[in-house]
């Protein structure tokens, strides 16, 4: 060792045996340091949900699942909030999962992943998903309500009062569809691309068509991925409320959405506005807690779920 | 059991099915041009119409303005009273401070989970670590508005005495855990493509195994950890229903953080329900989004080519 040039010598001890009290611990110190980390997210994680668990739970009743708010918000149920939210999520289901399945099947069945459209299109699935929520309100309020909703009262209708044109449920499911098109599309894409090649090969060596090859071996493949985007789709878009805001909720309504353009409430604007314009939060505390926890129990369920079905999948394949 | 039939298959179904493939497929591409268009379609009298320009013109937004006559010259955002005032500064520095806020507390909790997730933790122990910070990602954002209101800002303002009770503390806090699972997953994620090879290479050559994370493998995730905290930071500049809630939404200019604020989105979510359609007031609030739009665009795709290129620096595949 001590024949060894000078700068060489200290750079390898310092491998072997690192000098100094510090860097013998920098190992122990750096692990403590970040286990630290994940401690306090987890904690304060569990403050969050226990402090809403706690003050929420006694407020759950089946007549605060099934009535209708009472005494300006400071009584009552919410029921008109969950019939709104379930209402809004089937509409966006239905226009989301079809058209995010068809781009996924675009992307990964019929083009090359370097040509310039697909990469195009990549480009834009991830700007979408970074767009800030209330960016989606305003387009929603400007392109759904101020130009397709307008267009189609001048044209089908002529009274003065908008039919269309307004704030409605069928624009503000819309807007959150459009929030929520990358996570269909990135879940089903994640699905497409573990289907083995051996059984598009077997389909068409048996004859069949690409187009009957997609509908009859791929889809039924990819229906735990395609469920598991809807899924994460829901529960995302259940706790939106920026982009519903300006789009179609309503503080209160004596009735329940029939129509499609229909106003709705929704049990996240419902929170943001007992939460914040009520004349006496005290009172409506109980309430504000117990919306609480009926949302965050609905979208971690759902959440639980597509994590669920996910792992499942990933274990089923390698394993097959 | 289902029958298969071999006759000579449809030419036009095939067509018109990869025909209605396709047109689906550019959806995403023609959302973000319309967001695009529809956004800035209605900012564009403030630059051309000019009985809007009186009101809100770009100078006005930016420079100080003299608003009442032998009064000082002022930024100030007050589009309700009887002199309109749209200037964005205290809005610009409302927004700055949360997101600030939000980056000194998410930044160091989120990479620092994702380092010991990456590299200390065990397999078991890393099997809990995701699902927790999904969970904590799965928290619609109105919750955690709710919870920074109601709790947070009573604790924070006892804790430390403070005059305001709603802050850019309160709100930045909030919007940091909101942040938090964005910087960890980018961030692990890059942590994780680093390639086996090249941690035993390191192994090899003496480093034992923090020296190989910390000297070798977290060097080579920088530039993805840096992607994590980029888009982590237009997160927190775009989010709505936390600072919307837990902020104040006074419109001061001040430089301390607890000091209440007013962000560029809450600005919208607050403003836009009352304001008469196609005033000055409503051309202002659309170009608002449009530079939250722009800069989340901007951000967004300065991520992804971070991100790209250092996949394919990992994966071996020199440029």
């Amino acid at each position: 060792m001590k024949m060894v040039d000078r700068t060489e010598a200290r750079q390898y001890d310092y491998f072997i045996q690192p000098p100094g009290f510090i860097a013998r611990h920098a190992g122990d110190f750096s692990k403590g340091l970040t286990a630290l980390a994940v401690l306090i997210i987890a904690g304060m994680l569990f403050i969050i949900l226990s402090n809403i668990f706690y003050n929420g739970v006694g407020t759950i009743s089946v007549d605060f699942l099934t009535r209708p708010p009472e005494n300006g918000m400071e009584g009552g149920g919410i029921f008109p909030a969950i019939f709104g939210t379930v209402a809004l999520v089937i509409l966006m289901v239905i226009a989301v999962v079809p058209i995010g399945v068809l781009t996924a099947i675009y992307l990964q069945e019929y083009t090359s992943p370097n040509s310039k459209v697909t990469r195009l299109i990549r480009i834009a699935i991830a700007n979408l998903a970074g767009v800030p929520s209330i960016v989606f309100g305003l387009f929603g309020l400007g392109f759904f309500i101020g130009f397709i909703g307008s267009s189609m009262d001048s044209i089908f209708f002529d009274s003065a009062r908008p039919v269309w044109g307004q704030p409605a449920i069928i624009w503000a499911a819309l807007t959150l569809a459009l929030l929520t098109l990358p996570v269909v599309i990135i879940s089903t894409e994640e699905a497409l691309r573990t289907i083995p090649v051996e059984l598009k090969e077997a389909s068409y060596s048996l004859g069949a068509t690409k187009l009957q090859t997609i509908v009859r071996v791929i889809l039924p493949q990819a229906l735990p991925g395609i469920l598991t985007g809807g899924i994460l789709a829901v529960s995302r878009g259940a706790g939106e409320v920026a982009p519903i805001m300006f789009t179609g909720a309503a503080y209160y309504l004596p009735y329940l959405p029939s129509k499609l353009n229909d106003q709705f409430m929704e049990l996240g604007y419902h929170i943001y506005v007992m939460a914040t314009q009520s004349p006496d939060v005290e009172a409506t505390k109980p309430i504000l807690y117990g919306t609480v926890l009926v949302l965050l129990i609905l979208t971690f369920m759902l959440n639980i779920t597509a994590i669920l079905i996910r792992s499942k999948m990933r274990r089923a394949r390698s394993y097959g | 059991m289902q029958s298969y039939d071999f006759k000579p298959k449809s030419k036009v179904g095939e067509f018109i099915g990869e025909k209605v493939i396709s047109i689906s497929a550019m959806s995403a591409l023609v959302v973000i041009l319309l967001i695009f268009v529809f956004i800035f379609k209605e900012s564009i009298p403030i630059f051309t119409d000019p009985e809007i320009q009186e009101e809100a013109s770009v100078g006005k937004m930016v420079f100080k303005q003299e608003y009442y006559e032998g009064r000082e010259a002022k930024w100030s955002w007050q589009p309700n009273s009887d002199v309109p005032k749209y200037s964005l500064l205290p809005l610009f520095l409302g927004t700055l401070k949360a997101a600030l806020v939000a980056m000194l507390f998410a930044v160091p909790l989120g990479v620092g989970a994702a380092i010991y997730t990456s590299e200390f933790a065990s397999r078991r122990m890393r099997e809990i670590i995701k699902p927790v910070i999904e969970l904590l990602a799965g928290i619609p954002s109105v919750v955690l508005g709710f919870f920074a209101l109601i709790v947070l800002a009573t604790s924070v303002q006892n804790l430390l005495g403070l005059t305001f009770r709603l802050n850019a503390l309160t709100a930045g806090i909030a919007l940091g855990l909101a942040v938090v699972p964005i910087i960890f997953t980018v961030s692990e994620d890059a942590l994780s493509t680093v390639p086996l090879s090249l941690r035993d290479a390191a192994s090899a050559l003496g480093a034992n195994p923090w020296q190989v994370s910390l000297s070798m493998a977290l060097p080579a995730a920088l530039p993805g950890i840096a992607a994590g905290i980029v888009l982590g930071f237009g997160r927190a500049i775009g989010e709505t229903m936390i600072v919307l809630m837990a902020s104040g939404n006074a419109a001061v200019i001040s430089g301390s953080i607890t000091d209440s604020i007013r962000t560029f989105s809450a600005t919208i979510a607050a403003e836009l329900a009352e304001v008469v359609f196609g005033s000055a007031h409503y051309n202002v609030l659309f170009f608002i989004g449009s530079l939250l739009f722009v800069f989340t665009f901007l951000v967004n795709l300065g991520g992804d080519v971070i991100l790209s290129r250092l996949k394919t620096r990992l994966q071996g595949r020199l440029e």
